[in-house]
């Protein structure tokens, strides 16, 4: 409660701060004929976004000079009651079309990635997961995402699909703090995305299952009409959508949709 | 208390009134924005779901087994810290403030590099005695007590430097020993110090989100406690939110309000 408060407030700020500086130059929202872009393009984007979409704001940011994209990552959820509540933002990114749904003011929709679950275990899998079965070891410490979250969500489908009932020892409250759990050892295994684990492939080891294709979690990413910058906001969705942004998002470890 | 601050409002001078009804405000209005958020009517059925009650009393027992410790721990920290002669007090005075300037996110993770399964200590734990405290309710009552035992000892060796140590130097005259001069001269003095420091503490590991959830992780009935549940609840339900934000405000204003009335008037 008190980090997502001081977390909003925060985001709320540093917007508000890189929007004014914004328009000091000339927008390019007013002049949508202007060739080159300029002007700041605030992206909200999902947590696990972080890695692929600092990498494609640098991108995008070399391939127009004028312009500036600034991110605030967070939570789905989160980011879409902080963009309901007002939070000046261009471009939502979410981890879920749940969230994406929430959100009221915006363009169509795109999805642009699919991520899929991956069982994450410590380094040398120190507790000798082979599988999914190993989730139901009451001797075995696992942590699992909260059914809250999405990839709670996408583990309880899976569980259930294949008939199993985990005996998590924590239920965590997003994927990186079931990720910290395994790299630190604290758990021998836990549900995460196949992104995750590439992120963390120093700490952590990924063990594949067939039964993952049963969860696969969309990402849509679209337009927000109360954004500032509107020209801004269509080129960085356009640019994700291209075959560069592809790219990144593939070598991060997303599936094309 | 009530009485006195009545007679002594009419002599308050207006530079000091108008920031104080300002301050008061500032603190008071979102708990008026949640009050006025909140679900009246489908509040009661909300109310009585056996999850609520399992987390706010999970959330009691913790924040008050943590204070108890804090006190145990706490007191003789603040004592060294005031009466002490130790080089470098300074320095330590200021270490023993960490936790308070810590993200308690940090504070988890620290707690785990140290009490883990593989944390410094915690592997010989794990190792010798079986004892694992990660995921635990003692790791909620750890984490509470990391983050909350500042408030506590910040507070008493305020109360002990402000004591007149010539009554401890009377009893010491009078053949008294230090642990009984303590106990008997310097303990009573400083009460209202430490009943305050105590409430703080209480108060602050009621309301532990970051290093709790990081160190002991979350699950219902063990470590979920009631500020785990109003996040997870934001997520999806936000009006759950605010209802659990709202019981937990009632039970912490009534508990100390209650707490301070009693032991604070007694002892003036």
């Amino acid at each position: 409660m008190f980090r997502r408060t001081a977390l909003a407030t925060l985001a709320a700020v540093a917007t508000l701060t890189l929007v004014s500086c914004g328009n000091d130059q000339p927008a390019a929202s007013n002049n949508p004929s202007t060739p080159t872009l300029s002007g700041t393009v605030t992206v909200f984007a999902a947590a696990s976004l972080t890695g692929s979409f600092t990498q494609l704001g640098k991108d995008f940011e070399a391939a127009n000079p004028g312009a500036k994209v600034v991110f605030n990552f967070a939570g789905s959820s989160a980011l879409a009651q902080q963009i309901n509540q007002g939070a000046p933002a261009d471009v939502f990114a979410s981890a879920a079309p749940k969230n994406m749904d929430q959100v009221t003011d915006k363009g169509t929709p795109t999805t642009f990635a699919q991520n899929t679950l991956e069982i994450a275990v410590p380094k040398g899998n120190p507790g000798n997961i082979t599988g999914l079965k190993d989730f139901t070891d009451q001797n075995k410490k696992i942590a699992l995402c909260a059914a809250q979250v999405p990839c709670g969500a996408a583990a309880e489908k899976v569980f259930k699909a294949v008939s199993l009932t985990p005996q998590p020892d924590s239920l965590e409250q997003d994927v990186k703090a079931a990720l910290t759990k395994v790299s630190l050892g604290e758990v021998d295994a836990a549900l995460v995305y196949k992104t995750d684990v590439l992120a963390a492939k120093d700490k952590v080891d990924g063990i594949e299952f067939p039964e993952a294709d049963m969860a696969i979690n969309e990402y849509p990413i679209a337009t927000l009409t109360k954004g500032a910058n509107a020209a801004g906001a269509k080129a960085f969705v356009d640019y994700v959508l291209s075959d560069k942004g592809k790219a990144v998002l593939t070598a991060a470890g997303f599936a094309a949709p | 208390m009530s009485r006195r601050s009545r007679s002594t409002t009419g002599r308050l001078p207006l530079v000091l009134l108008l920031p104080a009804l300002l301050g008061l405000a500032f603190l008071l209005v979102p708990l008026i924005g949640l009050l006025a958020k909140a679900p009246w009517s489908t509040l009661p059925s909300r109310l009585f779901s056996a999850e609520v009650w399992t987390a706010l009393r999970l959330s009691l027992v913790c924040a008050t087994v943590a204070t108890l410790i804090c006190l145990l721990l706490g007191i003789p920290l603040a004592w060294l810290l005031a009466r002490g002669n130790l080089p470098g007090r300074g320095l330590l005075r200021a270490l023993v403030t960490v936790p308070l300037v810590l993200p308690p996110v940090v504070g988890g993770v620290a707690l785990l590099l140290v009490l883990g399964r593989r944390g410094l200590i915690g592997q010989h734990l794990d190792a010798w005695f079986g004892i694992s405290l990660p995921f635990t309710t003692a790791g909620v009552i750890v984490a509470e007590a990391f983050v909350a035992m500042p408030f506590l000892v910040i507070s008493v060796e305020g109360a002990l430097r402000a004591a007149d140590p010539r009554f401890e130097e009377a009893a010491a005259t009078l053949g008294a020993s230090r642990w009984l001069t303590f106990r008997r001269v310097t303990l009573p003095s400083i009460a209202p110090g430490v009943v305050a420091g105590a409430v703080l503490c209480w108060a602050r590991a009621l309301g532990e989100f970051g290093a709790t959830i990081t160190f002991a992780g979350n699950f219902p009935g063990r470590t979920t406690t009631m500020p785990l549940a109003v996040y997870l609840a934001l997520e999806t339900d936000p009006d759950v939110a605010v209802v659990l934000s709202i019981v937990l405000l009632l039970v912490s204003v009534v508990v100390l309000a209650s707490l301070r009335e009693r032991w604070l008037s007694g002892l003036r």
